[in-house]
């Protein structure tokens, strides 16, 4: 008995979308059986889950506040992931995208007491172009000396940690504590509970105007990348560098193009982190938002729309994860979904044959 | 010629073959028997089924149904290696060699024996006598990455005469050689059956196979056609019938016509390789309007870079110009702009994008300009459209414009680029081993669809290693030879042995 793979001629459409919420699916058994060992009740955790995610207006609100930051995040991962562009730096590039954007309210970049109307577009443009430096120099490397974009994207994550910390701790430190000064109100994202004055019913919901610019980023990248040149360029030169490049495309620029867009859109993230819910730059901003929105882009298959409501599902686990006990069951989940994921993508490209291999009939 | 008697054993008979694929029987019910002692030569079209007949009996393939007597005993292979166990091995048109390893570590590599301490001196000698006992001329010490293709076909076949083989079965082995790499592949052949080893030769070159086998065997659609008929009595008409089910004299149509003006002007052009070696030591040539310029070159002569610094790919030094215009060390794009087309030696990498959809291809070099881009957006529809009209103007036979380019056969997916390229009008047409591995029908079809592009005006650069196909298409053939230009000729089929001479260098030395 032998278990072989070989490749499909030809995968019928439906599959690999099939295969994806098979992969949820089967992660979701997975964990239930693992929490079932462990003396819970599945069926009433994940109910419970459920509930903590979107039981109420209230808790849709939070549900959607967490779910704002993994969608800039995992656009970014899927516009370059298009181009089979491995840019694992995203958590980097959301951490420089966040201090960008303090820098223009600490620094100061912007004079204290400068209006909203002019501080936030500021803010987002400050918080977009660190994120894209960051994101600069894997790119360069890659299209210019065919440096490997995982090693060099991931490594500079770490750099960008400890660089916000040496703000957080030394020149921006608030009183020696790990976080700086509160941003003024003008430095904030407006949210719908700021509007309750004239409406009740909004009172306490802390949604804020980053999860607007995630939507208006999905929906300007599925224009770009699915009806645009550039993103037939990305596809092109995804699929085949060489017929990109007998095509006319420069591939080196349009590599050093998609890390730049993928690190603006997860430099927005941080932004909007920090200007729409923490109000100041701290330590452990991101609890791996960027890490995350790796799962959430292979889940998207890369398609911007479904980047949002992967990022709403994780946005959910996560929100979950404080209300139920243990948190790490969440966590747990991410990580079977991204296993089924890995195997559901064999399984679309191959065909699994069981059994023995035929014999010459003697 | 060591003829094997009707008397000498089979080394080889399989009987009943049946293999199929998803949508294909590849063999139905083959019967092919090799004897002890000689060339039997496996004929017939792409897609006929050879290879896959051959893959099952080297053991990479299982057949369906059918039984295979090695010696005469019945086996059964469940890899090559087995097969190699009963004296069978294949050498694949695509070597599997470490480029950075020496001939002798690449012919241990695999072994069981030596287990632990390599003597590499001692397997240096024994690789040495090996390759001498059957005439093939190799340094046991090169690194694979310094030998030239012919001398990897022949580091592929001792490592199966090192695990012992004694039936080779050699896939196209001369579709990358020059003529005299083939003279000596063949005298390789004979000193191995001569010494009792039996070889099948896949081929679907006539005039080889009538130069090196005892016996012949035509495969037409995963039939066989003709079964072990003697080499000595065939001749190439009865033989080619049998191939294709019909008469192949090539029914092209060529018009006589006067060049006009030079479009393409490459004066005095060096360029690097990819491995940064020059490849082109200051290649000079002309090709004008309504002409087809053939360049005939053994691989590896600075032809390929030639195709890529015409075409933008590549970087070098001199003057390209087209229509005037200098374009040499721009970019791929002002080539395209100036009107060059290009067809690739690679067509599934390079002229396709393998995954994705015939709309997507045949766009591939329009989708900048109007009507297919509109402002910063691609007009689905004429995209469609184009795809389309590809699709049925060149007979690409999909089942619809969304189908990936990867699911198209060879000849269609050349028609597919070709095409393409024919449709942006081109000044310049580069076309590159345009119908290496097509069969006879399809290589007609590209032959036709380059002499209707030179009827229409365009200027034609031909490289191509079938100097057959030169001379039904060329108006001039020019002869490259270490990165120059050492000779034109006019096509004519009386001058093969000149051509050849200029092609190998010996005219130089002359």
């Amino acid at each position: 008995m032998i278990v072989s793979l070989e490749p499909r001629v030809a995968a019928p459409r439906w599959l690999a979308p099939a295969a994806v919420v098979a992969a949820v699916i089967a992660a979701l058994v997975s964990g239930g059986i693992v929490i079932a060992i462990a003396g819970g009740d599945p069926i009433r955790s994940y109910a419970h889950i459920f509930v903590a995610a979107f039981g109420s207006i209230g808790v849709v609100s939070d549900t959607l506040v967490k779910a704002t930051p993994l969608i800039l995040t995992g656009l970014a991962c899927a516009v370059a992931f298009r181009m089979r562009l491995w840019n694992i730096g995203a958590e980097g590039q959301f951490l420089m995208g966040a201090w960008g954007a303090s820098a223009v309210v600490l620094l100061p970049i912007l004079p204290a007491g400068t209006p909203g109307p002019v501080l936030i577009p500021a803010m987002v443009v400050a918080g977009a172009l660190a994120g894209a430096a960051w994101a600069l120099a894997p790119g360069i490397l890659r299209a210019r000396l065919g440096v490997n974009e995982i090693i060099t994207s991931l490594m500079l994550n770490y750099v960008a940690l400890f660089w916000v910390q040496y703000w957080v701790f030394g020149p921006w430190s608030e009183g020696g504590f790990q976080q700086t000064r509160p941003f003024p109100p003008e430095a904030w994202l407006p949210r719908l509970t700021d509007f309750a004055a004239g409406n009740p019913m909004l009172g306490g919901l802390t949604v804020h105007l980053g999860l607007v610019f995630g939507l208006i980023a999905a929906a300007l990248l599925w224009v770009v990348l699915e009806r645009g040149r550039w993103g037939y360029e990305l596809r092109l030169t995804g699929d085949s560098p060489a017929a990109a490049r007998y095509a006319g495309i420069n591939i080196g620029r349009t590599i050093v193009v998609v890390f730049l867009v993928s690190g603006a859109l997860a430099g927005i993230a941080g932004m909007s982190e920090v200007s729409g819910v923490v109000h100041r730059l701290q330590d452990r901003i991101s609890p791996g938002y960027g890490y995350t929105a790796i799962i959430i882009a292979y889940l998207a298959r890369f398609g911007p729309f479904r980047v949002v409501v992967a990022a709403i599902l994780f946005g959910a686990l996560i929100l979950a994860g404080r209300e139920i006990q243990p948190s790490g069951v969440p966590a747990m989940i991410q990580g079977f979904v991204l296993f089924a994921l890995i195997v559901a993508e064999v399984l679309v490209k191959y065909r699994v044959r069981i059994g023995r291999p035929a014999a010459s009939t003697a | 010629m060591s003829a094997g008697t009707p008397a000498s054993p089979l080394a080889i008979h399989a009987t009943g073959i049946v293999k199929a694929f998803p949508g294909v029987v590849a063999n139905d019910h083959v019967d092919f028997d090799l004897r002890t002692g000689e060339v039997h030569a496996l004929l017939g079209e792409n897609g006929a089924g050879k290879s896959t007949l051959m893959n099952i009996l080297a053991g990479l393939y299982s057949p369906d149904a059918g039984e295979i007597r090695v010696n005469g005993q019945p086996v059964s292979f469940r890899s090559p290696r087995d097969a190699i166990a009963a004296g069978i091995g294949m050498v694949h048109q695509h070597f599997a060699l470490v480029p950075s390893q020496t001939v002798t570590e690449n012919v241990l590599l695999g072994l069981d024996r030596p287990r632990f301490r390599l003597d590499l001196r001692r397997h240096d000698e024994e690789v040495r006598e090996l390759a001498l006992s059957v005439g093939l001329r190799i340094d046991p010490r090169a690194r694979i990455w310094q030998l030239s293709v012919g001398e990897q076909q022949r580091v592929e076949t001792l490592k199966l005469l090192h695990r012992g083989a004694r039936i080779l079965i050699m896939d196209e082995p001369t579709a990358v050689l020059a003529p005299h790499e083939i003279d000596e592949l063949f005298t390789t052949l004979r000193a191995m059956t001569a010494a009792g080893r039996s070889v099948v030769f896949i081929s679907h070159k006539l005039g080889e196979v009538l130069a090196i086998a005892d016996r012949i065997t035509v495969m037409r659609r995963g039939h066989v056609t003709a079964a072990g008929i003697p080499a000595a009595g065939a001749t190439m008409d009865e033989l080619a019938r049998q191939m294709v089910g019909r008469t192949v004299l090539e029914r092209i149509t060529r018009t006589e016509r006067e060049p006009g003006d030079v479009v393409l002007e490459v004066r005095g052009v060096e360029a690097d390789n990819d491995r940064g070696v020059p490849a082109l030591r200051g290649a000079s040539l002309q090709v004008r309007s309504g002409e087809i310029v053939g360049v005939a070159a053994v691989a590896g002569n600075g032809q390929a870079e030639l195709a890529g610094v015409v075409t933008g790919l590549r970087a070098c030094r001199g003057t390209v110009r087209v229509s005037g215009e200098d374009i040499a060390n721009r970019s791929p794009v002002v080539a395209i702009r100036r009107g060059v087309g290009h067809v690739p030696e690679d067509r599934n990498l390079v002229g396709s994008a393998p995954n994705l959809s015939l709309v997507d291809n045949a766009m591939m070099k329009r989708y900048r300009d109007r009507p297919i881009a509109s402002g910063l957006l691609i007009d689905e529809d004429a995209a469609r459209g184009l795809a389309e009209r590809l699709k049925d103007g060149y007979q690409v036979a999909a089942p619809s414009v969304d189908s990936e380019a990867r699911l198209l056969s060879g000849g269609n997916l050349q028609r597919l680029i070709l095409g393409r390229e024919m449709e942006t009008s081109p000044r310049l047409l580069v076309a590159v081993q345009p119908t290496r591995g097509l069969d006879v029908g399809a290589i007609e079809r590209v032959h036709q669809l380059l002499l209707d592009l030179r009827t229409a005006g365009a200027a034609i650069l031909l490289i191509s290693e079938e100097l057959d196909e030169l001379f039904a298409l060329a108006d001039r053939i020019d002869v490259m030879y270490e990165g120059r230009v050492v000779g034109s000729f006019p096509p004519d089929p009386a001058l093969v042995h000149e051509i050849g001479l200029h092609m190998t260098g010996g005219a130089a030395a002359a």
